[in-house]
């Protein structure tokens, strides 16, 4: 207790039936998750090493366990207001929102893609988030990003979703009024993201993102496109995975996330603007802009919203954007906060 | 009463030799001034923020609806899914645009020329440009179907320069003797520059049509060329501080090159934010440099801009 870098956390899928809140062996070795049990709690004296140990709970009362992680909960990157595009303009709107619609990103990465995705993500629009966390399956303290004690590969994808929700909710609940989760290829304008934000309130229960309509009667949003839950979801989600309400049950995480909110009766939201315009996207700018491709049907039959191509495809506050590479990472930052036509009159032009 | 004059006569002689000096100083800094001048001759720059501030409201519409580009896309056959991109994006923000083909073609209005030869064609474009629109346009912008420009930042560029002066604007290259503007990048030249280029088309010996003595220059060249003879040469377009405003390549490419010659500073370091062409793209590329441009931008930032341009009618990407 009090040292939390010495602490590391270990976990698995729940036993059968959820968890009992007796006392549990740990049992397993590092790197193989997948079979170790729950454990929980403040540490025993000594601080925990690594492999087994014992813990001593409550039976009955899992609420009681606490969580402990590898990375100290203070170690994340803090965000600043987008810089002023240049002395000529008057920032002052963006900068109310930036204090009154505070949003906490995480971003999915992994080991193998901190340099190669993370990397460009947080030198370009991660600034612009109050807060942002990398969570990843392994700490990197010189990124920083957090070590989810999960392992990597698409079946982990829905473990690594609910780790990192829940890291923080225990840790930064009360820093921020919304929850956004993005990839590591996910390029998000989170400006656009306030506004579309602003006249909500974070206590309901709500998430929005890239809505799609199968197998979930009120939808779902797509998990590379990006989404965001309110404080009120994110302490309902936490909840139901504590008490088993919600478990793992699949490997695709933002259709099981899906499922897990509708149960909750966390409303999916419409994300489109006052035009009826797209704001999340699950794919890149140039795919949505041009006309549709024979490969192109099942998109229609996912979106919940009817598809619309080329220039109605986008709102111009879009907030996201998919399977952007490095080097369009940059470029679409360019485009969006620097590159900018001089005296145009933009034709949306909507009320704050 | 002598003793008095003579005070007079010195005073008057000390007040003078003091006039005198800072006369001189003065002009020692006019002097300064105008090697900086000279100097900004052949690195030409955007107005700055003070120079527009100072303008009075009336005279900032004014100037919004005085400022009037006519667009010259040379394009062949062979380009028409750049044509066709072009035509449908920034193209609308000209004033005025033709485009100028090498053939005749069905799908496309365009006037022809009837030569595949680039050199030529340029020389026919002006001519033409010139003959008809001499009386109603005072800046002509010439652009291959690769590029994509954004005229609003060319006419906030133009905004105090004076076009019966002979300029000749663009991304300049050096190649050995001669600096010329690089025709990927987009080229302007002002009513006089152009007055000047169409005189000297009919002078067979300093700007034939066959350019060249060995092999043929290319038409770029040959533009800067046939200009030198009439006293007009090539600037460089850069922002206030210091970056290209055309560019002969992508957003991409130079973010890439960004990101291996300065990686912590690579969006600052990239490319100017009051750009005004990009060159090398495909068609589809460009409807997202017009999404990009035009209508992607974070919420909540408003400008206080010396110029007033509306989205032009009957469109609906921009």
């Amino acid at each position: 207790m009090g040292h939390p870098t010495t602490w590391r956390c270990l976990w698995n899928i729940p036993p059968h039936g959820g968890f009992h809140g007796t006392s549990q062996h740990m049992e397993g070795s590092i790197g193989h998750p997948t079979t170790w049990r729950c454990l929980w709690d403040i540490p025993p004296l000594g601080g925990c090493h690594g492999t087994s140990h014992h813990m001593e709970g409550a039976m009955g009362h899992p609420t009681t366990w606490r969580c402990l992680w590898a990375i100290p909960p203070s170690r994340v990157v803090h965000g600043h207001p987008s810089a002023p595009l240049s002395p000529a303009v008057n920032s002052s709107l963006a900068q109310a929102l930036y204090e009154r619609v505070r949003v906490l990103c995480w971003v999915m990465t992994s080991p193998s893609t901190l340099d190669t995705r993370a990397r460009h993500v947080r030198a370009t629009w991660a600034r612009h988030c109050n807060m942002v966390l990398f969570m990843s399956s392994a700490p990197e303290p010189s990124f920083p990003a957090v070590g989810l004690p999960v392992g990597e590969g698409r079946h982990q994808l829905y473990w690594k979703t609910i780790r990192a929700f829940q890291y923080v909710h225990e840790h930064h609940l009360d820093e921020a009024d919304w929850f956004l989760k993005a990839d590591d290829d996910t390029f998000m304008v989170v400006a656009n993201l306030r506004w579309l934000l602003a006249g909500r309130s974070p206590e309901v229960p709500l998430y929005l993102g890239k809505r799609f309509k199968p197998f979930v009667r009120q939808g779902y949003m797509s998990g590379g496109a990006g989404y965001v839950l309110s404080r009120g979801a994110l302490r309902l989600l936490a909840a139901a995975f504590a008490t088993g309400t919600c478990t793992h049950s699949s490997a695709v995480e933002d259709l099981a996330l899906g499922q897990c909110l509708e149960k909750l009766g966390v409303a999916a939201g419409d994300s489109r603007d006052t035009q009826g315009r797209e704001t999340f996207h699950p794919f890149p700018p140039e795919r949505h802009l041009a006309q549709p491709l024979p490969h192109d049907r099942f998109y229609p039959q996912y979106s919940y919203y009817p598809v619309q191509w080329a220039a109605a495809c986008c709102s111009d506050l879009s907030v996201s954007f998919h399977y952007v590479d490095a080097v369009q990472m940059h470029a679409l930052e360019f485009l969006t906060h620097r590159l900018r036509p001089y005296g145009y009159r933009h034709r949306y032009r909507p009320h704050p | 009463m002598i003793s008095e004059s003579s005070s007079f006569v010195k005073g008057v002689v000390l007040g003078g030799a003091f006039c005198m000096l800072v006369t001189l100083l003065g002009h020692m800094k006019v002097g300064h001034g105008s090697k900086a001048q000279r100097h900004e001759h052949h690195h030409i720059q955007a107005p700055n923020k003070e120079d527009v501030l100072s303008l009075s409201e009336g005279e900032r519409m004014e100037l919004s609806k005085s400022m009037r580009i006519y667009c010259i896309i040379l394009v062949k056959p062979k380009d028409l899914g750049h044509w066709a991109a072009v035509r449908e994006t920034w193209s609308k923000h000209c004033d005025k645009v033709e485009f100028y083909s090498s053939e005749n073609v069905k799908v496309f209005d365009s006037v022809a020329l009837n030569t595949n030869d680039m050199w030529v064609m340029m020389r026919k474009a002006y001519k033409i440009t010139y003959e008809r629109y001499k009386d109603e346009f005072s800046w002509f912008f010439l652009a291959y179907p690769t590029t994509f420009a954004i005229i609003e930042n060319l006419k906030y560029f133009l905004l105090k320069k004076d076009p019966s002066q002979p300029f000749y604007i663009g991304h300049t290259v050096k190649s050995g003797d001669l600096e010329y503007v690089d025709g990927e990048g987009g080229i302007v030249l002002s009513i006089e520059s152009l007055r000047r280029f169409s005189r000297i088309l009919e002078d067979s010996d300093k700007c034939p049509e066959q350019g060249g003595m060995i092999w043929k220059l290319a038409e770029d060249k040959q533009l800067a060329i046939c200009l030198k003879y009439t006293g007009v040469f090539a600037e460089n377009a850069e922002d206030s501080e210091g970056k290209d405003v055309f560019n002969t390549k992508t957003v991409s490419a130079l973010i890439k090159e960004a990101m291996s010659t300065h990686p912590q500073q690579v969006v600052d370091g990239c490319c100017s934010d009051m750009a005004i062409t990009f060159s090398g793209l495909a068609p589809n590329h460009m409807h997202v440099m017009m999404y990009g441009v035009y209508r992607l931008r974070p919420y909540g930032h408003t400008y206080n801009d010396a110029l007033v341009f509306l989205p032009p009618p009957g469109s609906d990407n921009d």
